[in-house]
């Protein structure tokens, strides 16, 4: 068998140095979780399952899950099919101004989420102020705020798919006696589904890790799963953080191969 | 099944014309190519038949009902794309049923005639494939099948060829044709390859710039075309700019005296349309030509020739081996002639005097 060329040795070196500057922290903190003493320290003095019986018994966890995944819910549910009517507009109606909106709806990955959240609050107050109700710290108001985070993924991963497809195939349709709700319905809601799909899944992580836009907008009770972690945080170090966040990356990473089984992530992004 | 009429059809974007005013009228049963060089109109033309393109002036009737404002899906027409349009998620069988589906019919009866359809484009047994796992050849198959199966009034064909590798091309060309005639398909197909116009339409149109230059069946544009666009369009052709001096005389742009087709009238640009088959060559010390170039094409010899500076294409059969013509080199003088009625008199070529507002 011939040596490997020094060209391809470069390369494989490259990409083996990518993997791990990207993996160490995620297997640091899996590797953290289960140390046994309290004040994290190299070489471990044992090994635990204690921190996961620790976050599990302390409800500010819990709870935080449940409200993550309720906010995330729901964001997706309502940000994915407004950025959806929101690429098709901007790749068929061919308006004036599309390039200008489409940048716009993208404004929100631009901004940092720590000026973003302030300024919502800010916003948030004003509103309370001119409507006389709770705004800055109700599950809706976070809810809102998510949304916008939902926007931009989904508005450039659905026009991704609805400019991959033939219109042609849209013609063909009508042509054999489809009516234009027929035609959205059997074919180019089809073509836009990977990237709906992916849309979901972007859309649902980015709401569900999210702590600088929620930061000032999550009301008492209603503290999000990140948030809780932070309040954890400014009170003690030790490995339930870590557990807590290998429970967290466990379900990203389920999330995502239960998406793989549908689309093919790697060909829709 | 019905016969298609375009009465006065025209396209304009704004200012600029697409398609000036097309009247056709295709027969039922009959097979009609609209040809021209990519811009002139034809596939706005085919469009507008179809329902994708409104017209701005004229009518649409198929089979005797006026669909000029009828959305595409209310036209009982099929097409077949150039990119055949497959539907990517749907399997062959999915595809084929599609318009039957739209149309309710039942299931059973759905069944069996994309199972006929398919035997039909020789595809049996395919159905469950997905299109993207079918060659180029059987794409445009299940395309053909899927606009057949409706059994359309009018069936149209959108460049249907040019995705298909040149052998593939002659082949699918017969069958289409074949199938045209065999269901007696009243059929519009646009083309920009005079070939496949040629071989497989009863009649043809030619288009340029948004204007009919010509109806009419292969021989007619090629024996007798109406202008020198539709001369150099529809096979090779000479084309001399001059004008006629005397009857029979035609005095070309560089001076040359030659011998025409035209019994009468003189004066008045014209110009003379002489196809190559139709120049003789012969070598010749003292001949008023010269070879310029020689091109081996197999069963014909291409003679490219110089006559009094005039530029004239010659396609000859292969002289045998010990012909003298096998002889001639660049630079040697021939003798050129030809039958006074083989050059065509045609009116010269009209710059674009009418506005396009």
């Amino acid at each position: 068998m011939a040596l490997p060329s020094p060209s391809r040795l470069v390369f494989g070196g490259l990409v083996a140095t990518a993997f791990t500057l990207m993996l160490a922290p995620v297997v640091t903190v899996m590797v953290i979780s289960v140390f046994r003493q309290e004040i994290v320290s190299f070489p471990p003095s044992g090994f635990t399952l204690r921190w996961y019986l620790n976050a599990w018994d302390r409800q500010e966890f819990a709870r935080g899950f449940i409200s993550s995944l309720q906010v995330a819910s729901l964001a997706t549910l309502i940000g994915v099919p407004l950025g959806t009517a929101a690429a098709l507009a901007l790749v068929r109606s061919g308006m004036r101004g599309g390039a200008a909106i489409s940048t716009l709806l993208l404004g929100p990955l631009a901004v940092p989420g720590v000026v973003a959240g302030t300024a919502l609050y800010m916003f948030y107050l004003r509103a309370e102020f001119w409507l006389d109700r709770d705004i800055t710290s109700t599950l809706q108001g976070l809810v809102a705020a998510h949304v916008l985070l939902t926007i931009p993924w989904t508005v450039r991963l659905v026009t991704a798919s609805l400019q991959g497809m033939d219109r042609a195939a849209e013609e063909a349709a009508a042509n054999l006696g489809a009516r234009p709700f027929t035609v959205f319905r059997r074919v180019t809601l089809p073509a836009m589904r990977p990237g709906i799909i992916a849309a979901c899944l972007f859309s649902f992580i980015q709401s569900f890790e999210n702590l600088e836009l929620s930061l000032l907008l999550v009301g008492p009770g209603r503290t999000t799963l990140p948030v809780a972690m932070l309040n954890y945080l400014e009170f003690r170090v030790d490995p339930t953080l870590a557990a807590v966040a290998t429970v967290q990356i466990l379900l990203v990473a389920v999330l995502l191969l239960v998406t793989d089984r549908f689309v093919s992530i790697a060909r829709t992004v | 099944m019905g016969s298609l009429v375009l009465d006065a059809l025209g396209k304009r974007y704004g200012s600029s014309v697409a398609v000036e005013r097309v009247d056709l009228d295709v027969r039922q049963g009959e097979m009609v190519a609209l040809l021209g060089p990519s811009g002139c109109g034809k596939t706005t033309t085919l469009r507008m038949v179809a329902g994708f393109v409104e017209p701005t002036a004229g009518r649409v009737l198929i089979g005797g009902g006026d669909v000029t404002r009828a959305p595409p899906h209310a036209r009982d027409t099929g097409m077949v794309f150039q990119s055949y349009a497959l539907f990517p998620h749907m399997s062959v069988g999915a595809n084929v049923a599609f318009g039957l589906e739209m149309r309710r019919i039942g299931r059973a009866e759905r069944e069996q005639r994309v199972r006929e359809v398919l035997r039909l484009v020789r595809l049996e047994g395919l159905e469950d494939r997905l299109p993207r796992q079918l060659s180029g050849g059987q794409q445009q198959r299940v395309a053909l099948a899927r606009a057949l199966v409706v059994n359309p009034a009018v069936f149209l064909l959108d460049e249907p060829l040019s995705n298909l590798d040149a052998k593939l091309r002659g082949e699918v060309r017969m069958e289409i044709r074949a199938l045209q005639q065999r269901l007696g398909l009243t059929t519009l197909i646009v083309t920009h390859d005079q070939e496949e116009a040629l071989t497989m339409a009863d009649r043809l149109v030619v288009m340029e710039r948004g204007r009919v230059r010509q109806v009419g069946s292969a021989e007619d544009l090629y024996e007798r075309p109406a202008d020198p666009f539709v001369a150099g369009f529809v096979g090779r052709c000479n084309l001399l700019d001059g004008r006629l001096e005397t009857p029979g005389r035609f005095r070309t742009a560089s001076g040359a005296l030659l011998p025409c087709g035209a019994p009468e009238g003189a004066g008045g640009d014209a110009v003379l349309a002489l196809r190559p088959e139709h120049v003789r060559v012969a070598p010749a010390a003292d001949g008023p030509g010269r070879l310029v170039a020689v091109t081996y094409l197999g069963p014909q010899t291409e003679y490219h020739l110089d006559l009094a500076g005039t530029r004239l294409l010659a396609v000859q059969p292969t002289p045998g081996a010990a012909d003298p013509m096998r002889r001639l080199s660049p630079g040697d003088a021939v003798s050129i002639s030809w039958d006074a009625a083989a050059a065509r008199l045609l009116p010269a070529a009209q710059p674009d005097k009418e506005p396009d507002a």
